[in-house]
């Protein structure tokens, strides 16, 4: 540990900065690499390389004791625990495996390898900082940083006009939601004088007074407002699928899992650490039902597969948010088993979810969009173990056995919600996985349905695609009949 | 591990480990032959189950729990979410493990001769494992968590089972309509099972355990909890169940599911309901069991006479049977809504004698569906005087299933009147005195059934079976594609050897129960008694 609160001179504590230069090690490395070799196989490698030892990196300082650094008296802006080594591992896995569904796309040659590699790497970065932001100004900074450079990677695909528009509404969307963040943490800034999370929680529990105040109230509405586009929370969501869909399919891939992880991990930081849980409880009880409503109902009618998996992207957001909803009834111990349910699920979706783009990648032609989901019909027929595996991942997204992993999830979610006394969004999310069921097996069923015409071989998808998937699956399988793994890791 | 708990950890494993086997062996007909010895082997170890039962009595103290089960094995599975691999078997839940590995045994023996149009032989066998361990799961799990994992499990291999195989021929339509019932049939049960989830929770949150045997009786839940988890968990059964107003998918899953679907859907499946509400709505939630009772024994009521009423109106005969299964299944559910010993066990000898009767009824529908290509009432008659054996067999289920005293139906079903009498006053003896005239009803429906189908002149469908051999395999096992044509010539009306070794064993057990009842209610009595002490 480093001395704390012996002057104002801070002193950095590198180890625990260890994951952080890892991943940015990786983005300057990558792009080194891009430009002295200009081989394309030589910059992935290296970018792989770097997301794996960002990962061991992560996982061997978090097994150690929290360490904190960059810190003014007792408040530090950087604390790295449990919960950020596990977030900034899964952020460094996720950046791996969505390199891995890359490879078809970059093979094809219409983008940028170099840029590619480079980009996500960046990415990865603000993802690998963002679990360990103690302040609120480095946790927007390292939100930004992790959603930057999606704008380009979102409209990476030359002469695509889907991929421009997508890339345009993304950022437009993306840049309003960081300015309604900073406007809240400007604002709470000038009601309590503090920025770091431990201090704004201190303060705003301990001078109710300041709760009375209308600009607080609108701190913390614009606060969480501006997360909630990250997360693509209904009111905010609608710049989700028309992004996703014009994305290239890896770069989807990533928005719903590491970018969607990143915002809820910055929202569940504001709202476990600073603000008030008794205001914000209601009002992400309203969003999380509303989210996974609407998600779920919009998902129905959908036609293209990867607006499916976006609209349901949206729903599973409110799941992973409804644990929160019962935070202002709760006591303490419900809402520490709040915060470990959100997580939980979101690591658990995370997983499904990108078995699930990993098997549509491989299903669809090299570097091909994600198509209409009817382009899929029997495609288990012709790849039984991808498209089983994709089924599988469908499953567990809509909570059923023989995938247990996103049984456990919703189990979690619902548990945490009934210790927490909210009943009644209990209810919504049960009714919920019903909806979903609807679509997920829809999707499913789709991939057995019997095809009319002559079967058209498809070409072997990708062996990284393939290996991905596999993997995905595999660590879905594990998690699935030793969920304690994960309930512990989001519980630390 | 004592020998009893290798036995419930087998009858679990045996299935699901078979089930992998037949889905890695690449051989179609060597796979089902493997699936067929594991659930035979499974049925081997449910029955050894019973033996050396004695040693669980002496093991409690002053206070003995409600649930005594016979052998037991808990062992920590996910601390984090309360859940606990728990299985124990006593003699409410005996009898419904043994008919469910025996019924999943006869369709596996079933599938190795005939296997439905649609997909591979293996991977129904291997889906039909897959339903077998969910549901023997559901009536082993001494733990609310794992019990409705188990519930759940059931769910997505029998909407493949009646998406992938059932139906009859390949056109758009047809086609649709059993992806259509197959939806139903699983946004129908997943609904029931999420408010499962919901009414577990609420008791495993308010009494900090999900241990069945620890919360049999209440284990001090407060009324408010009580009344919420009892309401919960006996919509999630009644789905299951199903109870009327909730089992409008019913109808439409066993129209179109494949014979073998059918008989476990029908057989053992809506068991997990009934079987449900008596372990686990009634036993943990006792004081919302008496609040609800005469609502649920009014359902139960409308359920026989709508059941019925509709049965009348049939035109179909699978659907016909299929809906038959409300009515019966409202028998059980008034045996259980009278909360009393009696209609308990009526209860339990109900659901085991529906599943022995109603599966073999499908059976029956099923062989004579794929003979005559048809199952409208219309256009079947005088199956006597083509296929004797055939519509014997089909007079002795229906008369079984009418409640002929000496056969298995009547204990049930009388029972549950005879319960609604005994616990007096004006309102159950209206209840009694209903579904005593549902059961006239049954009588009715039934026999216009066998006027139809068995009497009269043969209609051109029955007509065009030739007389012949039993079990021809070469015509009888590769039914003609030509369906929707009268162009059945060919097809035996005598019975195959495998029809008649999948269905000797339930017109045997429909006999043995109808007469020697205390196969039944012999291993059941002590758990009742013990569960009526917490009632009371």
């Amino acid at each position: 540990m480093t001395g704390v609160g012996v002057s104002m001179a801070q002193s950095v504590d590198s180890v625990a900065l260890l994951p952080a230069y890892l991943a940015a090690g990786t983005a300057v490395l990558a792009l080194l690499v891009d430009l002295l070799l200009a081989r394309p196989a030589a910059t992935v490698a290296t970018a792989a390389t770097g997301a794996v030892a960002t990962a061991v990196g992560a996982a061997v300082v978090g097994a150690g004791a929290e360490r904190r650094t960059f810190c003014v008296g007792p408040d530090c802006s950087y604390v790295f625990g449990g919960r950020a080594a596990l977030v900034a591992a899964l952020v460094a896995l996720l950046a791996l495996g969505v390199l891995a569904l890359s490879g078809p796309l970059l093979r094809a040659g219409r983008t940028p390898v170099g840029e590619f590699c480079f980009l996500l790497a960046c990415s990865m970065t603000g993802g690998v900082v963002l679990g360990a932001a103690g302040d609120l100004i480095t946790l927007i900074v390292a939100l930004e940083t992790l959603t930057l450079p999606l704008y380009i990677l979102v409209g990476l695909r030359r002469g695509s006009l889907a991929s421009a528009e997508a890339a345009l509404t993304f950022f437009v969307v993306s840049v309003v939601a960081t300015t309604l963040t900073l406007l809240g943490a400007a604002l709470l800034y000038a009601v309590t004088g503090g920025l770091h999370l431990d201090r704004l929680g201190v303060a705003l529990a301990d001078r109710s007074e300041l709760l009375d105040l209308p600009l607080t109230g609108v701190a913390v509405t614009v606060l969480v407002a501006g997360l909630a586009f990250k997360v693509a929370a209904v009111p905010f969501h609608a710049w989700a699928p028309a992004t996703y869909d014009g994305a290239p399919l890896p770069v989807a891939a990533y928005l719903s899992t590491a970018s969607k992880l990143g915002g809820v991990v910055a929202l569940l930081a504001v709202v476990q650490l600073a603000l008030p849980q008794g205001v914000t409880g209601p009002v992400l009880a309203l969003v999380a039902a509303l989210t996974m409503t609407v998600g779920n109902l919009v998902a129905l009618r959908q036609r293209r597969t990867v607006r499916l998996l976006a609209w349901s992207s949206v729903a599973q957001a409110g799941y992973i948010l409804a644990p929160l909803g019962a935070l202002a009834l709760a006591d303490a111990d419900a809402r520490t088993g709040a915060y470990a349910a959100a997580l939980a699920y979101a690591v658990f979706f995370v997983l499904l979810e990108l078995a699930a783009f990993a098997g549509v990648v491989a299903l669809r032609p090299a570097g091909a969009d994600g198509g209409r989901l009817d382009e899929l019909r029997g495609a288990a027929r012709r790849h039984p173990w991808i498209g089983a595996a994709l089924a599988f991942a469908l499953v567990g997204l809509a909570g059923l056995p023989p995938a247990l992993a996103g049984l456990f999830a919703k189990v979690a979610v619902v548990r945490s919600l009934l210790d927490g006394g909210a009943g009644w969004l209990a209810l919504v999310v049960a009714v919920n996985a019903v909806i979903g069921l609807a679509y997920y097996l829809r999707f499913a069923a789709l991939l057995y349905a019997p095809t009319g015409d002559a079967v058209t071989p498809l070409a072997r998808p990708a062996r990284a695609v393939a290996g991905a998937l596999a993997v995905a699956t595999v660590l879905a399988v594990i998690v699935g009949f030793a969920p304690q793994l994960v309930l512990d890791l989001a519980g630390s | 591990m004592s020998f009893g708990q290798f036995l419930l950890v087998a009858v679990l494993a045996v299935p699901a480990l078979g089930a992998l086997a037949v889905a890695a062996t690449p051989r179609d007909r060597a796979a089902r032959v493997i699936g067929t010895v594991a659930a035979a082997l499974t049925l081997v170890a449910a029955l050894a189950l019973v033996a050396d039962r004695a040693g669980a009595w002496t093991a409690y103290g002053p206070t003995p729990p409600a649930v005594r089960p016979w052998h037991s094995l808990d062992l920590p599975w996910v601390p984090g979410l309360d859940l606990r691999f728990h299985l124990g078997v006593d003699g409410i839940s005996w009898p419904l493990v043994v008919l469910t590995a025996l019924l999943t045994l006869l369709c596996c023996g079933y599938s190795l001769w005939r296997v439905p149009a649609g997909g591979s032989g293996r991977a129904l066998v291997a889906l039909l494992l897959v339903v077998e361990v969910g549901i023997l799961g559901t009536f082993l799990a001494l733990d609310l968590v794992l019990f409705f994992l188990f519930f759940e499990v059931v769910l997505l291999p029998m909407y493949a089972i009646i998406v992938g195989w059932g139906g009859e021929g390949s056109d758009a339509a047809a086609v649709d309509a059993r992806r259509r019932a197959g939806r139903k049939f699983a946004l129908y049960t997943l609904f029931g099972s999420v408010l499962l989830l919901v009414g577990v929770y609420v008791v495993v949150a308010a009494a900090g355990t999900a241990d069945i045997v620890a919360l049999t009786g209440g284990a001090g839940l407060s009324r408010g909890t009580q009344l919420a988890a009892f309401v919960l968990l006996a919509l999630a059964f009644a789905v299951k169940s199903p109870l009327w107003p909730l089992h409008s998918w019913l109808p439409d899953a066993h129209t179109q599911a494949p014979t073998v679907g059918s008989v476990l859907l029908a057989g053992v499946l809506l068991k997990m309901g009934t079987y449900g509400l008596i372990r686990v709505a009634v036993g943990v939630a006792p004081a919302g069991a008496r609040w609800a009772a005469p609502v649920l024994g009014v359902l139960a009521v409308a359920a026989i006479l709508v059941g019925s009423l509709v049965c009348l109106a049939q035109t179909e005969l699978k659907r016909l049977i299929a809906y038959s299964s409300v009515g019966h299944m409202g028998f059980v559910l008034l045996g259980i809504a009278t909360l009393t010993a009696t209609g308990i066990q009526a209860a339990l000898i109900g659901n085991v004698a529906h599943g022995i009767i109603t599966g073999l009824l499908f059976f029956l529908a099923g062989a004579i569906k794929d003979r005559t290509r048809t199952g409208a009432l219309g256009e079947l008659s005088g199956l006597r005087d083509v296929a004797p054996r055939l519509s014997g067999l089909l007079a002795f289920a229906a008369i079984a299933s009418l409640a002929l005293p000496g056969l298995a139906g009547f204990w049930g079903e009388a029972f549950a009147v005879v319960a609604a009498i005994e616990s007096g006053g004006p309102f159950w003896t209206t209840l009694a005195v209903l579904a005593a005239f549902g059961g006239a009803l049954t009588a009715a429906y039934l026999l216009r059934l066998l006027r139809r189908v068995t009497h009269g002149r043969p209609s051109p469908a029955v007509a065009a079976l030739r007389p012949g051999l039993p079990g021809d395999p070469a015509v009888v096992g590769q039914p003609s594609e030509s369906a929707g044509h009268p162009a059945v010539v060919g097809q035996r009306s005598g019975l195959a050897g495998a029809e008649l070794a999948a269905w000797a064993p339930l017109v045997l057990l429909a006999l043995a129960v109808g007469l020697a009842p205390a196969l039944v209610l012999g291993v059941a009595e002590a758990p009742v008694n013990a569960l009526m002490e917490v009632l009371r």
